[in-house]
């Protein structure tokens, strides 16, 4: 018989072991990107798949004489920026009144908001890419922060509204007694208190709008084209070319990791819905 | 000046009546308790006075200015909620001064009155750390303090106390009741707990199910309950009521059967009651003694015995199942079991017609039904 305390010991390196497996599963593709992105393409196909190789740059080097990187990251920041901050404007106070002045109708408008993102896009695509056109919106980055905007409020509404959820009504209320206004409410006691919540709703939302595919796809040429785009036009008809397009793929989920990897603190704690107390 | 002026005060969540057409004065400086047991809308009647909820209808006046449908902010009222509601991303100090802070106060007066209402609550080594980082205690005098700092016209409470442990509960109380005379304010209370009503009011206000039973001041409401539900109420261990039936009445007593046995007569005004009326009559655990077996003839069971040091209550049965609270001296001994009679004090006894309404004493005006 193991004691309790080895009892403990084995089970906290089982889960250990178990977290740090699932860990790398997520992580190999990321990682087989990554290594392929150097290799030759000759060597990208050799089977059985190397692991040590001679690197080199000529992918990189092959993609920055072919396309603009920069101008597409830029799309990308701008879009994904841009709705982010809309989304917020919008999600803010629509959880704010949805969580505070609740109503009998309130769960149900929720449910159905998040319901909308159970259709699926392609449904849709007809009739928006024939408004974005009469709107004069195709590939434009503007119409790209509109329907990216749109396609993530439910989730915004819905993850912000939960955290606001979680904020006892009472210290609102203290605050309109104290003589704050519904604007300084919000601003000066509502936002500093739901700041981890924030913060990663924010982070989901950009990570969302930056990994998007179908939507600046369809709408986009090349003006308005997001990273994304940049991806999709190195699988084209000319055949794959595995190195290049790992290269490229490398190259538009850099900005995005490096980015979650310096706010997964933030992250993690707003994901663990512990915002207060 | 604070007068404040209920009349007529009703409120309705989702089509049900939950504050059923309140009337009510509340002096400048008094203490005044809304009491009752939970569900019966003191919360709700609170927040009306502060403007947390929308009057459906009626009016409030705080002196001579109407406040029914003001925003709470200019009000001039300070509430101290249950839960305290400290702001927690901010200091004790931002906490306390945040409204002065909202209103524009000029930064030295904000800091004058901050650091006088710590003084007052001493929390002056606590002013720089978060709620987080308090005790319970420490955390409810910050929410006083936010009160104090305001000069508020009147201060509010919502069950202040009711997430102390038992001991800190008894600290606050002296505390609350030394703070209303140092700042000579005038205070409105909430709490489910009678002896909280009755050793800080001036006032008490009886509630249930929305409607005022009783107001008065904790001995009148002790004294003379206007009817069944208040003399029930107030008051621990509570009354006993027996049933009886009126046996003879006039204007200045009542003799009444008890379906345990005795016959007692009453110092009662009997004009309202006549013979044969089904009446309660009540009697607090005080107000009666135990004698050994034969002594009386009201005869009864002794159940379980409680020695609290001073006192003994003893739990007894009649004859017929009813039971009663006795307080006995602190070295009584009685058995489980054993026989023994009752001799309840006459003038300290109450009865109750049969809507619960209190019979009320000879000379005394005639309670509004
Ligand atoms: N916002 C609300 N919506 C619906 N019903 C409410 C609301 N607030 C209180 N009530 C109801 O009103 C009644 C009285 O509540 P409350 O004033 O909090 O009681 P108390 O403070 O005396 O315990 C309760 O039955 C409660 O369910
Ligand atoms: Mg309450």
């Amino acid at each position: 018989m193991l004691s309790l305390k080895q009892t403990r010991h084995l089970r906290t390196v089982l889960i250990g072991s178990l977290a740090w497996l699932v860990a790398l599963a997520i992580f190999f593709p990321i990682f087989w990107m990554l290594l392929t992105s150097f290799k030759t393409e000759i060597d990208a196909f050799t089977s059985p798949p190397q692991l040590f190789f001679a690197p080199t740059l000529e992918n990189y080097i092959h993609i920055d004489e072919r396309s603009d990187y920069f101008h597409y990251a830029w799309n990308s920041v701008v879009v994904s920026f841009g709705s982010t901050f809309i989304g917020m404007l919008l999600a803010v106070p629509a959880a704010y009144s949805m969580a505070f002045f609740e109503t009998k109708r309130t769960k149900n408008t929720l449910l159905w908001m998040l319901s909308t993102k159970m259709l699926p896009p392609v449904g849709v695509l007809v009739p928006i890419y024939l408004l974005f056109k009469d709107f004069g919106l195709l590939d434009t980055k503007l119409g790209l922060v509109i329907i990216y905007t749109l396609i993530n409020l439910p989730i915004m509404v819905w993850m912000v509204y939960t955290y606001f959820k979680e904020i006892p009504k009472d210290i609102l209320e203290a605050a309109r007694l104290d003589g704050a206004t519904p604007g300084q409410e919000i601003y000066r006691v509502l936002l500093p208190i739901a700041k981890g919540g924030l913060a990663s709703t924010i982070l989901l939302s950009l990570i969302l709008s930056w990994n998007e595919a179908f939507w600046s796809l369809n709408l986009t040429a090349s003006g308005a084209a997001p990273l994304t785009a940049l991806v999709a036009s190195y699988s084209s008809p000319e055949g794959l070319f595995w190195a290049k397009l790992s290269a490229v793929s490398t190259l538009a989920c850099a900005p995005i990791l490096i980015f979650g990897w310096l706010s997964q603190k933030q992250l993690v704690r707003g994901l663990s819905f512990g915002a207060v107390k | 000046m604070a007068n404040l002026t209920i009349r007529n005060l009703k409120k309705v969540f989702e089509g049900i009546e939950i504050i059923k057409g309140i009337d009510l004065d509340i002096k400048d400086h008094e203490f005044v308790v809304f009491v009752g047991p939970s569900g019966c809308g003191k919360s709700t009647l609170l927040r009306l006075i502060a403007g947390l909820e929308e009057v459906t209808s009626g009016h409030i006046h705080l002196d001579d200015k109407e406040i029914t449908d003001m925003a709470p902010a200019k009000r001039d009222l300070a509430m101290v909620f249950q839960t305290y509601a400290l702001y927690p991303h901010m200091s004790v100090k931002k906490n306390m001064s945040f409204a002065l802070d909202l209103a524009g106060v000029a930064k030295s007066e904000v800091e004058s009155k901050v650091s006088e209402a710590a003084r007052i609550l001493e929390l002056d080594h606590l002013l720089e750390r978060k709620p987080k980082a308090l005790s319970g205690g420490q955390r409810q005098r910050v929410a006083i303090g936010r009160a104090i700092v305001r000069q508020p016209k009147i201060f509010l409470f919502d069950e202040p106390l009711s997430n102390l442990d038992a001991a800190l509960r008894v600290q606050m109380r002296l505390e609350l009741a030394r703070l209303h005379q140092e700042l000579n304010a005038t205070m409105i209370y909430v709490t489910h707990d009678q002896v909280e009503a009755m050793t800080l009011a001036d006032k008490v206000v009886v509630l249930n199910g929305g409607n005022i039973e009783q107001v008065g001041s904790p001995l009148e409401l002790y004294r003379h309950p206007v009817n069944q539900f208040v003399a029930g109420f107030i008051g621990t261990p509570k009354m006993a009521f027996l049933n009886a039936q009126v046996k003879a009445s006039d204007a200045a007593s009542v003799t009444v059967a008890l379906d345990s046995g005795p016959v007692y007569t009453l110092p009662l005004d009997g004009r309202t009651v006549k013979v044969g009326d089904v009446v309660t009559f009540g009697v607090r655990p005080e107000h009666i003694q135990v004698a050994d077996a034969g002594v009386s003839e009201f005869s009864v069971k002794l159940d379980v015995t409680e020695h609290l040091g001073a006192d003994t209550y003893c739990y007894v049965k009649a004859p017929n199942g009813e039971t009663l609270t006795v307080r006995a001296s602190g070295d009584y001994m009685g058995r489980y079991g054993q026989e023994v009679s009752l001799v309840p004090e006459l003038a300290h006894c109450h009865l109750f017609d049969a809507e619960g309404r209190a019979i009320p004493k000879p000379g005394a005006p005639a309670q509004a039904a």
